[in-house]
């Protein structure tokens, strides 16, 4: 059984302009130890449909869905105080700006001992000495001595790594990374990513990676899913999702690569992804796909399945390679 | 080919305080940087945060003066205390920033924002001004209907497009482009290089590339430049500094820059720690602390930048 199951997620906000839908029918599966990296860009509702599964939208929102269900529990029949009890503890988030999630006005050491104490798991100097040994687990050196700093006396890859420290203090079954290197250098993106890595390997959390770095996804990812304006467009195993990509829209965002290119010009996909008050078509990714026929602009797009555990959403999905196509 | 841009040994120092009540001290933030850039070609600058890299970008646009060291843009020598001189010069070269949603004024239509260079500079009268704006939009990929708009009508891609075309719009010679699709999504990435590659050539314009992200950098770029901390590390051609790095910092950079390629994948030679403070440089090789390669040579003794196999590097075990 999945770890966490989602299915036909749906998150609507009421806005002035009438309700405008961020997420639409989308699934997410994450099994224990795995890591799903969520793929899209700005305006893909990947996000918005992580803060729905942790509960942390804002009251104009509104979540919907076949199934929400974290370690065979009903996430949406749970009160708040249950909530509260399962958030923070088995399942944690991590977000892009470190900065702006730690609170400058207390000590690192103290928000670390506070997520402690807050479950019940330790309180007091038990909880001080636990977030000193979680610092210096996850790579800070002189912990001891960081645990006393204020956020706004670390650098933003500290930050990170205090964040992390946090999330993983009462070894979370899942961990839901949003961008969390995107604010980063590359070079400490590289040690947050192996921490990440290292930490799945030794304590078998599953993590959710939402990123639009197609590297990252290819380095880190056990499976992937491609979503684009709110709605799912393909997912699949990553080693299969990127040799050889189905829908059009995970083909065109490969292509666009700067390092798949072959000449001087890259290949850019025309037009932008719509707004929140454009209207979208039954396919939202139509008006900018090569492939688009008139059948793309007034009927939703079919699932099918593209072998073993992949999927895509498309009517005129790119061919599989010949080797694959006999199996 | 005509030089557009030649520095020798910038510095810039600024003096800082450190804390409310600190005592101040010096924060190098670029140390003898000298290059040199033709025109119609891309060299690109990278580093990680506090390398240096804005610093150098905003003394090139001309926005800030260097402490030491000269400047030549298009032939002439840049006389940073003579302000209306100044002026004059800031024609010649124009700077793009990373944030199109910060860099445009959301009061101004499309069409004023592109003239307003123009009305600064005294160009021409109104009417011309208005037919250079719309010239503009139509090399930069914006029909002519966008132009009584304001920004937040328009996407980060587009919003980019008009803040290319007003940098334009003086005809520089030179464009200072600090992370121009960093605030970009991969879709509308692909569109704003194609479109700088476009424009490059049909203007004949040398940009100065400031960037973090080098898979972007080796498809622009014609020539690259490796700072930490303020200096550089290593210069010279792309594909030099991509084939076969030898600072040990840039394979490190390189080797941590995640690939989707996994033929292209180094192995990873990851990097201890952060970058240290520019207020107290460590000794010797600034890059020490965090090299695999130091020795006691290192610690003690500043590398030169020095040519090996077709590029200048600074480091002693290269």
């Amino acid at each position: 059984m999945a770890l966490l199951d989602v299915r036909g997620l749906t998150v609507e906000f009421a806005t002035r302009a009438g309700p405008f839908r961020a997420v639409e029918g989308v699934d997410v599966t994450v099994d224990a130890g795995e890591t799903l990296a969520i793929v899209g860009e700005s305006g893909s509702g990947k996000s918005v449909a992580m803060l729905a599964v942790m509960g942390l939208l804002p009251w104009n929102a509104k979540v919907t869905a076949e199934r929400i269900e974290f370690d065979g529990r009903d996430l949406r029949a749970l009160s708040p105080r249950e909530r509260r009890a399962l958030v923070g503890k088995d399942l944690a988030m991590i977000f892009q700006e470190p900065m702006s999630a730690l609170n400058p006005c207390f000590t690192v050491g103290f928000q670390i001992a506070e997520a402690l104490s807050a479950h019940g798991a330790a309180r007091g100097a038990e909880a001080r000495k636990r977030a000193v040994a979680l610092l210096a687990e996850v790579g800070i050196p002189e912990p001891e001595a960081r645990a006393r700093a204020f956020p706004h006396q670390m650098s933003g890859g500290m930050c990170q790594r205090a964040m992390i420290a946090m999330a993983i203090a009462l070894r979370p079954k899942l961990l839901i990374a949003d961008e969390p290197t995107t604010a980063l250098d590359v070079t400490v993106q590289a040690q947050i990513l192996d921490l990440l890595k290292r930490l799945r390997a030794e304590t078998g959390m599953a993590l959710v990676l939402v990123t639009h770095d197609m590297g990252v996804v290819a380095e880190t990812a056990d499976r992937v899913v491609v979503q684009y304006a709110g709605r799912r467009a393909e997912g699949n195993a990553a080693a299969a999702l990127f040799a050889a990509p189905r829908h059009p829209y995970t083909a065109a965002l490969l292509d666009a690569l700067p390092e798949r290119a072959t000449g001087e010009r890259l290949a850019a996909i025309p037009g932008a992804v719509p707004g929140p008050s454009e209207p979208r078509l039954p396919c939202a990714f139509a008006p900018r796909c090569p492939r688009a026929q008139d059948v793309c602009r007034t009927q939703a797009p079919p699932r099918a399945s593209t072998g073993g555990e992949g999927y895509v959403h498309c009517h005129f999905p790119l061919p599989a390679p010949a080797g694959e196509r006999a199996a | 080919m005509t030089r557009a841009l030649e520095a020798s040994g910038l510095t810039r120092r600024v003096r800082a305080k450190r804390g409310a009540f600190g005592r101040t001290a010096t924060v190098h933030a670029l140390e003898d940087v000298s290059f040199a850039l033709d025109a119609g070609r891309t060299l690109a600058v990278v580093g990680e945060s506090g390398s240096g890299k804005s610093t150098l970008a905003r003394i090139v646009a001309l926005v800030d003066a260097p402490t030491e060291g000269a400047l030549d843009i298009a032939g002439g020598r840049i006389d940073f205390a003579d302000a209306a001189a100044l002026r004059r010069r800031r024609a010649g070269v124009q700077m793009v920033f990373q944030n199109p949603y910060g860099s445009l004024n959301p009061r101004l239509t499309i069409a004023r924002a592109l003239a307003e260079p123009l009305d600064v500079a005294g160009v021409g009268d109104s009417a011309s001004r208005r037919a250079a704006a719309a010239d503009m939009m139509a090399k930069v990929g914006l029909s002519p209907e966008h132009a009584g708009r304001h920004p937040h009508m328009f996407s980060g891609g587009q919003r980019q497009r008009i803040a290319i075309a007003r940098a334009l719009m003086l005809r520089p010679k030179l464009l200072v482009l600090d992370e121009p699709v960093s605030a970009l999504d991969v879709s509308i990435r692909a569109q704003i290089l194609n479109l700088l590659a476009d424009l490059r050539r049909e203007f004949g314009l040398a940009y100065l590339f400031v960037s973090h992200d080098l898979s972007v950098v080796r498809h622009v770029a014609d020539d690259v430049l490796v700072l930490y901390l303020g200096r550089i590390a290593e210069i010279g051609p792309r594909e030099a500094i991509f084939g076969r790095p030898m600072h040990p910092y840039t394979r490190a950079l390189l080797s941590a820059t995640p690939r989707v390629e996994a033929a292209d994948r180094a192995r990873r030679e990851p990097l201890r720690g952060e970058p240290p403070s520019p207020l107290d440089p460590p000794s010797g090789c600034a890059f020490h602390p965090r090299c695999p390669l130091a020795t006691a040579r290192c610690t003690a003794e500043r590398p030169r930048l020095e040519e090996k196999r077709g590029r200048l590097v600074a480091c002693h075990e290269a």
